[in-house]
């Protein structure tokens, strides 16, 4: 078991977001097993749901894919019990809230912690509705949980985020939904910028928009690290998620 | 008990605000600010002054002589089909612009179903000289192609939702999504009471004005406010809070809405949230919703575009719960059948989810002598199609019962 607290205190940490599922159950195990050798840090593993209001077209397809190709929650948590014969890669779970309440939230988290998940992202559970109902139970269970900030968030809101995070930050780059390609603007790195200056209790991790080396590097100036989504499941679907990882260290 | 929200925009277990990061502030701004801007006196003159020379308020409260013989009771049709744009939708959409507006917001965004609440928001962005843009799914596109047709007329980008069931669930969600993307300039105009907390408090506030009408009117033709029962179809709901908005503490008045049950409850293909649904999170709030035991919400299904959501707004599931509101589930054939007994009993064609409402009263035990009212939230031009298919079909088989029918596919 690696300690993925200890691991976010290190730098230009690069992390893969995939979905459970995505392009076959086989796939992602395979992936899984396979993915640390491309120096990849940690992985968020994403629940598919069919209505995922945060993501753009790349990560609802494969989504719409993986609930094709049968994944549920408790297949999910099948997956992980293969994987976790084979790697004690660090792996986040990604994934909306009303899954987690249909499985059973002391459940959920049980299985959780048998299968080695450390952190959750929570992408429709803000911090308000976290504190009322989830922190007590969370924290019972030793489950990290990291939360999203974005450029429209104000500077009192991201040191209250701060202070409820108790694993990463989750910096999202721009304001917009998750697999928008494009260079990284003035904007982009004042936001960057300031948040790096704000000097947050907790390690932070750049997302949303990074696909390349580029980006990831860029990213990585201001951050714990990087998360790479929608352009790894493109390369995942051409089948060549490989060459797209070692191009990224190269 | 109370039936309207508390602080946190919950009514008893339902609503609530689970919404991503990305909408935090634009929603936040919208909890902060609503209540004053709404009840501020130059707003409410604006909007009522709107509400009576453009969209043509008060709806009229009329007496539906053949079908109340009919039935052996009173029955009165509160007509929103006869507001501009033709449907209760008008009543929310003047609100919402003027709170636009008022936050200095400069590109409308909205999504819809029947397209009902699409020429509503189309309509006043004209009026208000607001860019336009609406989401609607593409089985919907193709089904309401007339209301497509006078959205682009009225200067409304029309964005067609290629995603789910390609319906009003995906118009929704490409709808918050592109105010993800557009956070500054853009409001989010959603037409139903559902949606993060203010949304749902606040279209049944613009759509209050109905049962405010209502009491009066009814005062003037039948010495009373209350009438015994209320009839309304819910997809979302809008319409429903309306017409119960003023009553929901008068437990004297028995409040009853119609959800499609499509081709069955037990045919999978239904929208019969209250029936099929448990709690879950839909669109940023808590409440019913049809889903599979996994947790992933179902593809709905409905001959009306208007009812094809496998959600209901919080404050119908709330009175759904406490046992204020009760349900009855129509089916396609059902608001078929209701469609053309109003048409030919009184000469009003209604729109196909008003047919729902209608549907009721078959079903309806021992209602004589009680005044009934009805929401008739919509006019059916734009279900001329559905209702020809229909029709042509019944008389040429005049025998044959449609709900068994294998030929007959609405």
């Amino acid at each position: 078991m690696k300690s993925i607290t200890k691991i976010l205190q290190s730098n230009n940490l690069l992390s893969i977001f995939l979905t459970a599922g995505f392009p076959t159950v086989e796939r992602t195990i395979e992936i899984l097993t396979e993915i640390e050798e491309y120096g990849v840090d940690f992985v968020e593993l994403g629940m598919p749901f069919s209505d995922p209001l945060a993501d753009g077209e790349t990560i609802q397809q494969s989504s719409v894919t993986a609930i094709r190709n049968g994944m549920t929650l408790a297949n999910y948590f099948e997956v992980l019990k293969i994987v976790r014969e084979k790697t004690d890669l660090p792996i986040v779970y990604m994934g909306y809230l009303n899954q987690i309440m249909q499985y059973g939230a002391e459940t959920f988290c049980k299985k959780c912690i048998e299968l080695d998940i450390q952190n959750l992202i929570i992408p429709d559970l803000p911090i308000e509705v976290y504190e009322k109902e989830y922190k007590s139970l969370f924290e019972k269970h030793d489950l990290l949980i990291s939360f999203l900030i974005t450029p429209t968030t104000p500077e009192e809101r991201i040191r209250k985020i701060d202070e409820m995070t108790t694993g990463f930050i989750y910096v999202v780059s721009s304001s917009s939904i998750t697999g928008k390609k494009r260079k990284i603007t003035k904007k982009q790195q004042k936001h960057y910028e300031k948040i790096k200056a704000m000097k947050l209790s907790k390690p932070t991790m750049i997302g949303f928009g990074i696909y390349n080396k580029e980006t990831y590097e860029f990213a990585c100036q201001y951050a714990n690290g990087a998360i790479i989504g929608s352009e790894f499941i493109r390369y995942v679907a051409k089948e060549n998620a490989a060459q797209f990882l070692t191009s990224l260290k190269a | 008990m109370s039936f309207t929200t508390d602080q946190n925009g919950y009514y008893g277990n339902y609503g609530g605000a689970y919404i991503p990061e990305m909408l935090h502030q634009n929603i936040q701004q919208l909890q902060d600010n609503y209540q004053e801007i709404i009840s501020h006196p130059s707003f409410q003159k604006e909007y009522k002054t709107l509400l009576q020379d453009y969209a043509g308020r008060p709806s009229s409260l009329y007496f539906a002589t053949r079908l109340s013989d009919k039935y052996g009771c009173k029955i009165y049709l509160k007509r929103e089909d006869l507001n501009h744009t033709g449907s209760h939708k008008i009543n929310n959409a003047l609100g919402q612009i003027l709170v636009a507006k008022h936050m200095g917001k400069k590109r409308i965004i909205a999504e819809t179903g029947a397209g009902q609440h699409g020429v509503a928001t189309a309509t006043v962005c004209a009026l208000m000289d607001l860019e336009c843009v609406v989401y609607m799914g593409a089985l919907d596109v193709k089904r309401q192609s007339p209301n497509v047709a006078r959205m682009k007329m009225l200067g409304a980008k029309v964005v067609t939702a290629h995603s789910g069931s390609q319906t009003l669930k995906d118009a929704t969600n490409e709808a918050i999504r592109d105010w993800i993307n557009n956070p500054e300039d853009t409001y989010y105009l959603i037409g139903s009471v559902v949606g993060p907390h203010p949304y749902p408090d606040m279209v049944a506030k613009f759509q209050s004005i109905i049962s405010e009408e209502l009491q009066e009117q009814l005062m003037d033709k039948e010495a009373t406010t209350d009438p015994h029962r209320i009839l309304a179809c819910i997809g979302g709901g809008s319409n429903a809070a309306g017409i119960f908005y003023h009553y929901l503490d008068n437990k004297k008045v028995q409040l009853i809405a119609a959800e499609a049950a499509g081709k069955g409850i037990d045919s999978g293909e239904s929208a019969a949230t209250s029936i099929l649904g448990r709690d879950g999170i839909i669109h940023g709030s808590k409440t019913l919703l049809m889903q599979t035991p996994d947790g992933q919400i179902t593809e709905p299904y409905s001959i009306s575009a208007g009812l094809d959501y496998p959600g209901i707004g919080p404050l119908h599931a709330h009175l759904i719960k406490e046992k204020r509101l009760d349900v009855y589930p129509i089916t396609d054939i059902e608001a078929l059948e209701a469609a053309m007994e109003l048409t030919s009993l009184e000469g009003i064609i209604p729109a196909l989810e008003s047919a729902h409402a209608l549907g009721i009263l078959p079903k309806l035990e021992s209602k004589k002598n009680e005044i009934i009212v009805i929401s008739l939230s919509g006019r059916g031009d734009k279900d001329m199609e559905a209702y020809q298919k229909y029709f042509k079909y019944a008389k040429k088989h005049p025998h044959e019962d449609l709900e068994k029918s294998f030929l007959f596919v609405p």
